[in-house]
């Protein structure tokens, strides 16, 4: 497959993917959560805008709906609701110590990499198209989940979690023209159940132990001795930091 | 190398290299001037940097006591280096015999001379000053040429060429394509010309006495002659920078052929390329704020990242198979 | 001139280097008969050498012959190809500017309590060693010249033993030598057991499985890998090497780390001969990891010989790339881009030999003259020794690979062959090898970095201490030595053509293709591969780089104001600066240590001093102690404490022991 002998929406919409997986690598080494919640929002668009590609090529109405909605709903109305949640959570100024920064970046180039390997046998060399697509998309699910992995944040690791979903988006829009109207929609309103219960989780979470700081969940354990607790506390300079920044 | 010998390429090659050195200093005072205007300030006219250069050129060389020879020999291999590598970037014209000397990892290597020089005549004098500019030199340089070299690869990659002639020539001869790994390496590559000629995020310029400069405190014991050469071959840099970023993205208007017609209208494309991207820089340069020394890894690493993105765009979206 | 003179011009210089030694041990107590007699006939084996391996070199022939020693049933046999002719033009040339350096150098040894017959002796021992393993035509007589290697470079290493960190350095080096000649050993065991005998020709001819070459690869890669210092087997060099009179070191980091590469190409490029592309990317990411790693630990260090000591980690990791290059590219049926790689990493080795020579040789001018090896004693060395000074710039201009120096036809060479990645059907593969290349850039740039501080520091500035202030420039004799290597550095920078051509005759002997021809005609411009892409023209850039200079010299000479006039530091107008205000080595590295420093174990402390002042105290830790050899140690430790239940001291149980053995063998063989 060459490039240039795709037609030119196709060759549009490998930029837009490119751009997406760019946009998870943002999202994944963004320190502050503001910024991680924009370029959040910015995946989203660039979602829609894959959608909205997809949709011209293929000349789908219900893909112009489905576009719309995940640029309401990804660009829009979750980036807006998390605003809202860290503002009353007074996290807008949280700032969260990314240690080995390069190596965590290097892992994911290796997902990257990996997703590529794992795509390479699939297909037939004319759907060489789709299957590069399913490459990134794979990526950016991967990288979410990564993302989870590293962040001791909650609100980074939801941010991760929809970064998740939208990989799988953008592999159905790509790959298959979309999913049937109803099942996004279904997704769609998952989705956005999942981010107000996402939400109420979070002040429960506060409430109980004063910090979204995953890593202290841990001495939330039974078998754990106090005394272990207390140790593994104490090996995390980090927390203390967070728990400082979020005293201010 | 049969176009090595053709009187006609040589002289263009000649008048290329001089172009480089003359048109220089006006990049600068473009830039200088358009940013003075975004700043509601008149500014200096656009010559100045030429009578800047005339003035100290005039002026006495003082050398500190404990200088070695090193410290007067530098700045003459440090112009000769940056020249050099100057030349060989295709400016208004494509098949010159420059690009056949030397590729786009010579260019890089010649680049990496002259900071060597440049960060070694900053250590001579035995300063704190000195010492502290060269370590960060060579700290910004150590992470941006990675991430220069690989944003060069996916070009060299995509054409199947490090010949800077047949990146452009490729770029011409084939057919228009949207490639993620051209935008990717476009972005990688701005971010390292901003960091390697000094500019704002990484090092500001227009300012000496703050403990955070970097290429100001390496020249900071040079007066006269030697301090023209080394701000010279800075502004030459720039200008290198600017070509090669104009030319390899946005080829249009490069004169493929020596015919008088061609050539006019490649000096004018060139001339507005340089123009639009000084001014571009002078826009970014007014919106935002010097980074702090440590940001500067976390900047290049993202050039790095992006570089290392185009690549594998090229490899996974764009070849296929 | 034939195979035939070459191989007498070997012969001799093994004989001249035998006689070296035997000199020096004959001379007992007058170390002035080292000094007049051993060097210069170590200088004669040198050239020797260097003559009769450029003639097989430039023949491109191969010549065998069998020796009268060795074991009636295998007899020692010995064999001078265009490999080995590199090699021992290699070894030779880098011999020949130590035997020029050596005499003055060993001069300021005479005052030390140290025996310099041994030093002379076991210096002409190490030398037949490399010269015969290089010839070896069976795996019996490899083995034998490998170990007397090993063990007179141990002596040697272990030559200021009054120190105990020395005799710590020379033990770990000794039991490293050892394991690693272990896995040769078996390596050639496996390859002899197919091939039916221990001539190099049998086991050529003979057909091995996947599985079993496979083996026989590791085995050979762990052990010439573990001679040559790469991650994670380095641990012994940047003890050993530093550690050694600093011409040895010269000839053990350029020269004996070579006889490793040789090694290592021998048998797996010659011998195995069926190469896998797997192997390639297993050679690839310990080359990689060497190359990094390598440059950041010498970017730490403050001690001159042990941060050239890990940059030779570096380049030998840069040399393993272009190897894992090459079986990666002639593994999956590229043999164009395999023989590229191939030539990258024959001609970085070359060139290493020269610049790591010249950079030790350098050091040791410097330790002679002021007797110091702390980068932070050091400064101001340029206006005290200027011969010295400009050579050792030349050095770091070489191994910071930039342009017209020879470290940099090497790097271009390897970036061009990783640029071909493009032709491979792997997406996979051409996905993984641009970051290798990434890697490389990364350490070209650190490497720049490091070499601005060694020299920036040592060289530039105001001395740091008393007696560098009082260093005074070294004898001719050492100035010549490190003329010779820098002259070369400078030759093979502009030259490349020539030197590729030459070298070129080794992939075509060795691999059954070569470099089109347009790659290696003419001598002005290097054209690789396709007629549009890259060409690098190495003489005219040194041309027009020097007709530069000259120009802005000239222009500005003929201006108004020529005067220079003499003052103290602006320096920002403060006080005038003193040797104490200037920036350190450990200042200069802290930026990069700051961005790297989590790959090592970096320990800061503020020591307070009985003044009430404090002291920056600053300690290196390798991790690789912690995560493999110090697990090794004590699993060896536990495994022997079981095995000290046997050690009862009673001679009747030991007899029982060798009862019991006697009879199970005997039951065994019935």
């Amino acid at each position: 497959m060459s490039l240039v002998a795709l037609p030119l929406l196709q060759q549009f919409v490998l930029v837009l993917a490119a751009l997406v997986l760019f946009s998870s690598f943002v999202l994944l080494s963004q320190a502050r959560l503001v910024s991680a919640i924009h370029a959040f929002a910015w995946q989203g668009g660039l979602v829609a805008a894959v959608t909205t590609v997809v949709a011209v090529a293929g000349d789908s109405t219900h893909l112009y709906f489905s576009a719309l909605l995940t640029f309401m709903l990804k660009a829009v109305l979750i980036p807006w609701m998390l605003h809202r949640l860290i503002r009353r959570l007074e996290l807008e100024r949280h700032v969260e110590l990314l240690r080995w920064y390069a190596m965590v970046n290097m892992v994911a180039v290796a997902l990257v990499i990996f997703s590529y390997w794992l795509v390479l046998p699939m297909v037939h060399e004319e759907l060489a198209f789709t299957r590069n697509i399913v490459a990134i998309s794979l990526a950016v699910v991967l990288i979410g989940l990564w993302m989870m992995v590293v962040r001791q944040q909650a609100v980074a690791q939801v941010l991760g979690f929809m970064s998740m979903e939208n990989g799988l988006f953008l592999a159905a829009v790509s790959a298959t023209y979309g999913m049937p109207l109803v099942v996004e929609l279904g997704v769609a309103f998952d989705v956005l159940v999942a981010m107000v219960l996402f939400g109420v989780f979070f002040f429960q979470i506060r409430e109980s132990i004063d910090s979204l700081d995953v890593d202290r969940l841990n001495r939330l354990t039974e078998t754990v001795e106090e005394t272990d607790a207390e140790t593994g506390a104490g090996s995390r300079p980090m927390m203390v930091k967070s728990a400082v920044a979020e005293g201010e | 190398m049969d176009h090595l010998l053709s009187v006609a390429a040589a002289v263009a090659a000649v008048l290329q290299a001089v172009l480089y050195a003359a048109a220089a200093p006006l990049l600068v005072g473009w830039i200088r001037k358009v940013k003075a205007r975004l700043q509601n300030r008149r500014g200096p006219s656009v010559l100045q940097p030429y009578r800047d250069l005339r003035k100290l050129l005039g002026k006495e060389v003082r050398v500190a006591h404990t200088a070695s020879p090193l410290f007067r020999a530098a700045p003459y291999v440090v112009f000769a280096a940056t020249w050099l590598a100057a030349a060989t970037v295709p400016l208004f014209a494509v098949d010159l015999p420059t690009t056949a000397v030397a590729d786009l990892i010579v260019l890089v290597g010649l680049l990496a001379l002259a900071r060597f020089f440049l960060a070694l005549a900053g250590m001579d004098v035995g300063t704190a000053f000195g010492g502290m500019g060269s370590s960060r030199e060579m700290l910004v340089s150590t992470l941006a040429e990675p991430a220069m070299l690989m944003a060069v690869f996916t070009l060299a990659m995509t054409a199947h060429s490090t010949n800077l002639a047949g990146v452009i020539d490729f770029q011409l001869t084939s057919d228009f394509a949207l490639r993620p790994s051209f935008l990717f390496a476009l972005a990688g590559l701005v971010l390292v010309a901003l960091a390697e000629t000094g500019r704002i995020p990484v090092d500001n310029p227009a300012t000496h006495l703050e403990l955070t400069m970097i290429h100001e405190a390496m020249l900071l014991e040079y007066s006269g002659r030697h301090l023209a050469l080394m701000e010279w071959a800075a502004q030459i840099k720039l200008v290198l920078y600017g070509a090669l970023i104009a030319n390899i993205f946005f080829p249009w208007g490069i004169a493929q052929s020596l015919a008088p017609s061609a050539l006019g209208i490649a000096i004018a494309a060139v001339i507005a390329k340089l123009m639009l991207l000084g001014a571009a820089l002078a826009v970014g340069e007014t919106v935002l704020a010097k980074m702090r020394l440590f940001r500067a890894p976390a900047f290049l690493n993202l050039a790095l990242l992006l570089a290392l993105l185009g690549l594998l765009s090229h490899v996974i979206l764009e070849v296929g198979a | 001139m034939n195979m035939s003179a070459a191989l007498s011009l070997v012969a001799l210089s093994v004989v001249l280097a035998l006689a070296s030694s035997a000199v020096s041990l004959a001379a007992a107590r007058m170390s002035t008969v080292v000094r007049l007699l051993a060097m210069p006939l170590f200088a004669l084996a040198g050239l020797s050498a260097l003559a009769g391996g450029l003639i097989a070199v430039l023949l491109g022939d191969a010549v065998t012959t069998t020796l009268p020693l060795g074991l009636p049933w295998l007899p020692w046999r010995i064999r001078l190809d265009a490999l080995s002719g590199f090699f021992l033009a290699l070894i030779g040339v880098v011999s020949f500017a130590v035997g020029v350096y050596g005499p003055a150098y060993v001069r300021g040894l005479e005052k030390g309590r140290d025996s310099l017959v041994a030093l002379g002796g076991f210096s002409g021992l190490f030398l037949t060693g490399m010269l015969a393993v290089v010839l070896a035509d069976d795996a019996f007589l490899f083995m034998v010249a490998w170990e007397l290697m090993s063990l007179a470079s141990y002596f040697l290493v272990a030559f200021q033993h009054d120190n105990a960190a020395n005799r710590r350095a020379a033990f770990l080096y000794l039991l490293m030598a050892h394991v690693g000649g272990l896995a040769i050993l078996l390596g050639y065991g496996v390859l002899a057991s197919f091939g039916d005998g221990f001539a190099f020709d049998a086991m050529r001819a003979a057909s091995l499985s996947p599985g079993w070459a496979s083996v026989a690869f590791v085995l050979a890669f762990v052990g010439f890998g573990m001679k040559a210092g790469l991650v994670p087997l380095h641990a012994w060099l940047p003890e050993a090497h530093p550690v050694a009179p600093s011409h040895i070191s010269a000839l053990m980091s350029g020269v004996m780390l070579k006889v490793a590469v040789y090694g290592f190409v021998r048998v797996v490029f010659d011998l195995i001969g069926e190469v896998q592309w797997q192997w390639g990317v297993a050679v690839l990411a310990v080359g990689s990891l060497s190359a990094l790693f390598g440059v950041l630990a010498a970017m730490m260090q403050r001690d001159l010989k042990r941060l050239l000591a890990y940059s030779s980690v570096e380049n030998l990791g840069i040399i393993f790339i272009g190897l894992g290059l090459a079986l990666l590219f002639l593994g999956t049926g590229y043999p164009l881009p395999g023989v590229l790689a191939f030539i990258a990493a024959l001609y970085h080795a070359l060139n290493h030999a020269l610049f790591k020579g010249l950079l030790f040789l350098g050091a040791g001018a410097i330790l002679h003259s002021s007797h110091e090896h702390d980068l932070e004693q050091m400064g101001g060395l340029l206006r005290r020794m200027p011969w010295t000074g400009f050579l050792f710039l030349v050095g770091c201009l070489s191994i910071a690979s930039l342009p017209p120096f020879n470290g940099f036809v090497s790097e271009w060479l390897t970036f061009q062959a990783a640029l071909q990645t493009w032709q491979l059907d792997s997406g996979v593969l051409r996905s993984l090898i641009p970051i290798v290349a990434a890697v490389l850039a990364l350490t070209g740039a650190l490497v720049a970095a490091t070499f601005v501080k060694v020299y920036g520091v040592a060289f530039l500035g105001q001395a740091r201490s008393r007696h560098v202030r009082r260093a005074r420039p070294v004898p001719h004799g050492m100035r010549a030595g490190q003329g010779i290597l820098a002259t070369l550095c400078l030759v093979l920078g502009i030259m490349p053509v020539w030197v590729i051509g030459a070298i070129n005759a080794i992939p075509e002997q060795l691999l059954g293709t070569g470099l089109p021809h347009s790659a290696t005609e003419g001598w002005l411009s290097l054209n690789l591969v396709a007629a549009n892409g890259a060409s690098y023209s190495a003489p005219l850039v040194a041309v027009l780089l020097g007709l530069c200079i000259a120009l802005a010299f000239w222009a500005l000479r003929r201006g108004a104001v020529r005067r220079v006039r003499r003052c103290d530091a602006w320096d920002c107008g403060f006080a005038p600066p003193n040797a104490r205000m200037q920036y350190t080595a450990t200042a200069f590295a802290q930026p990069i240590r700051r961005v790297f420093g989590h790959l090592f174990l970096v320990e800061e402390a503020l020591v307070p001093r009985s003044d009430g002042s404090h002291r920056h105290q600053l300690t290196i830790g390798d991790r690789s102690w912690g995560l493999l050899y110090q697990p090794i140690a004590r699993w060896v430790e536990a495994a022997t404490r079981r095995v000290i239940r046997l050690q009862s001291g009673n001679v009747r149980v030991y007899l029982g022991w060798t009862l019991a053995t006697l009879v199970v063998l005997l039951w065994i063989i019935s």
